[in-house]
């Protein structure tokens, strides 16, 4: 059994436009001490997908089917009482922006013991130590007179630690990282990435790094999935995706990005503009902007398939390459094993 | 690259761009953005201007357009200085901007064909409204907007569209020069890619000229022929863009490039990051000497005693450090 198992998620956001399906279906499992990483772009459903698990979705959002699993707990329907033990304490989350979420009017010292004191059994004094202890171990100097001072008496870079740290506090076995250094500097971020890595081997915590940096992938990521209007494309090992890709979005995605060799060449982007929402098409949802698209991918969905041990991913290219070379046989409906 | 020596285009020397700051009811300390920086751009190259928020290189980028006024130093366009307001009006023709945010850069109440039209209705560039109208829907189609469009409202559109309008209100009066100030960064990856090659193409028509400011390294690495580097207001490095990237000098620089995040697992792994401690210094507090002293692993007592010269030492390779020699 995993850690944490997700199961056919189904998210929506009920605007007076229509309903906005911003999960469409995702399925992965999480074992204990990995890191997951969750790429896509603006809208793909991955920060959505992460507010589920913690079932903090804004507003109008709502869970509309499926199962999450924590250690075999089921957290879909289990209520504000359960999901109170949770929060904090066996999953945190920490957010994109760490200017926005600290309190700026409490002393950091407050916020840290505050998640202390709601989730553990100890006294103020064990809490205030506690806290110190949690700064001391996100590299900040001078604990003790960081604990008085306010958010804005600190950097960016600091105030992510000390969400970090807030977010460590109670131990907990998975760690939700949204967009953790897109708003902080190079350098800052590399502190980070490489603190997010180092706390992660000592405390065996598994980490789900929600992030849209390919980059940010590569360096911290066990497994990945690639998510497109609210689905899984593909999800593997990090080598893969990123060395063997299957999916037509991936590899657009994979071929976009500068790296130092394309530097004089021309970029090769992926053509047309994001979906909309509310008017996802009935097929594949990236077919509108594959180069590849065929009659099928237009009218249905392809299901996800087993590439390799480690790799699946949702693709009628894959259908087709197999069809070709004999791999797979049609029958009527030409479903994949 | 030495040949015959050309005028550059832009050139600035000496640049200094201080802010007042109050720091007590009736004392203000100047906060300097920009503290003598120089350097020259050519006809058709672009300079990648790189380093950390704070460090001033968006203020670079507005004070060499004259969106702020300069506390001292020179900007010189075609080899001529900018001095009176007619020349400064005139500069503004030929110089213009694309900015970061697609968002809030676009007026809401605004037609997506009044703001193209904007730069044009100013400078008075039209004989008639027929000819307005033509040239708004030929810089439409030039970026790749459906001209079509031009009544449309900039919330209509999606971010890498609105930046796409951003340049067409750039390219409304056939400049020579524009500065980007990260024009990429607030768009996603697919997107990005899109925008990036549409600067190239429009380099190789029209035979632009540009400053590119951004943080992405690997953006810059791709887009720019040599990179400049800022730290604390002030020029660090300076050099061809891949050798900046495969060989920085200053320890900076080198922090820098190491930190990158590369899309590729195992050079990821196997990357050396050199992790610098401690956070960039407040400009208004900045440290004595070089500016780096303070997070920088090879500081020495020369280090806070004297601003180390912003000199070449290697052909087009320019450095700000006491210990270049002796480091690498």
């Amino acid at each position: 059994m995993s850690l944490l198992e997700v199961n056919d998620l189904h998210t929506s956001f009920f605007t007076p436009a229509g309903e906005v399906r911003a999960v469409n279906g995702v399925s992965f499992n999480l074992d204990r001490g990995k890191v997951l990483g969750i790429v896509g772009e603006s809208g793909s459903g991955k920060s959505v997908t992460a507010y589920s698990i913690m079932q903090i979705l804004a507003g109008t959002g709502k869970i509309v089917s499926g199962s999450i699993k924590l250690d075999g707990q089921e957290l879909v329907g289990a209520g504000e009482k359960v999901m109170k033990t949770v929060r904090g304490n066996k999953v945190s989350i920490i957010f994109q922006d760490p200017m926005t979420s600290l309190n700026p009017t409490y002393t950091i010292g407050h916020q840290l013991m505050e998640a202390i004191l709601l989730h553990t059994d100890r006294n103020r004094h064990e809490a205030y130590e506690r806290a110190v202890e949690m700064l001391r171990l996100v590299n900040i100097n001078e604990p003790e007179k960081r604990m008085k001072q306010y958010p804005f008496e600190h950097s960016g870079g600091m105030r992510q630690r000390i969400m970090i740290a807030m977010a460590l506090a109670c131990e907990p076995d998975i760690l939700i990282a949204d967009e953790p250094t897109t708003a902080l500097d190079v350098t800052i971020q590399a502190q980070i990435l490489e603190l997010m890595k180092s706390l992660q081997e000592e405390l065996g915590m598994a980490i789900i790094m929600i992030t849209h940096d390919l980059g940010v992938v590569a360096q911290m990521c066990d497994e990945v999935i690639v998510m497109y209007a609210g689905s899984i494309c593909e999800q593997g090992t990090a080598d893969e995706i990123f060395y063997n890709p299957h999916h037509e979005y991936t590899k657009g995605l994979l071929r976009s990005i500068p790296t130092a060799d394309t530097a004089g060449t021309r970029l090769k982007p992926i053509t047309g503009t994001p979906i909309d929402l509310l008017n996802m098409p009935k097929g594949c949802p990236f077919a509108p902007r594959c180069d590849n698209a065929m009659k099928i991918c237009l009218t249905q969905r392809c299901a996800r398939m087993q590439i390799n041990d480690a790799h699946q991913a949702a693709c009628w290219m894959n259908v087709k390459a197999g069809v070709e070379s004999g791999s797979i046989e049609t029958e009527k409906g030409g479903e994949a094993k | 690259m030495s040949g015959p020596v050309e005028t550059p285009l832009v050139e600035i020397k000496h640049l200094k761009e201080y802010f007042p700051i109050n720091v007590g009811m009736f004392q203000s300390k100047p906060l300097k953005a920009v503290d003598d920086v120089s350097f020259a751009i050519r006809k058709g190259e672009t300079l990648g201007l790189v380093g950390e928020s704070g460090c001033g290189k968006t203020t670079v980028g507005r004070t060499l357009l004259y969106l702020y006024k300069p506390t001292d130093g020179e900007i010189l366009f075609n080899g001529k200085p900018i001095a009176s307001k007619a020349d400064i009006n005139e500069y503004r023709k030929k110089a213009t901007m694309v900015f970061q945010d697609p968002y809030s850069s676009l007026n809401p109440r605004m037609t997506v064909s009044d703001i193209i039209g904007e730069p044009l209705d100013v400078h008075k560039m039209y004989a008639s409204k027929q000819e307005r109208h033509e040239r708004i829907l030929e810089l439409m189609n030039r970026v790749g907007l459906n001209s079509e469009h031009a009544a449309r409202y900039a919330h209509e559109f999606s971010g890498g569209q609105r930046q796409r309008i951003g340049i067409a209100r750039a390219l409304a009066l056939d400049p020579e020069f524009i500065v980007c100030d990260e024009p990429v960064s607030a768009l996603d990856v697919s997107i990005q890619a899109q925008v990036i090659n549409m600067f190239g193409e429009l380099q190789e028509q029209m035979g632009l000229t540009y400053l590119f400011i951004a943080h992405d390294i690997l953006v810059v690495r791709h887009i720019s022929n040599r990179i400049a580097v800022m730290y604390l207001g002030k020029m660090v490095e300076l050099a061809d863009a891949a050798e900046i990237y495969d060989h920085p000098l200053h320890p900076y620089t080198k922090s820098l490039m190491s930190a990158v995040p590369q899309p590729d697992p195992k050079i990821a792994r196997a990357n050396q990051r050199i992790v610098l401690s401690g956070d960039i210094p407040s400009p208004l507090n900045a440290p004595s000497g070089c500016p780096f002293r303070t997070r920088c692993p090879n500081a020495t007592e020369a280090c806070a005693a004297s601003m180390p010269e912003f000199k070449e030492v290697s052909s087009g390779h320019f450095v700000a450090c006491h210990r270049t020699a002796e480091i690498n």
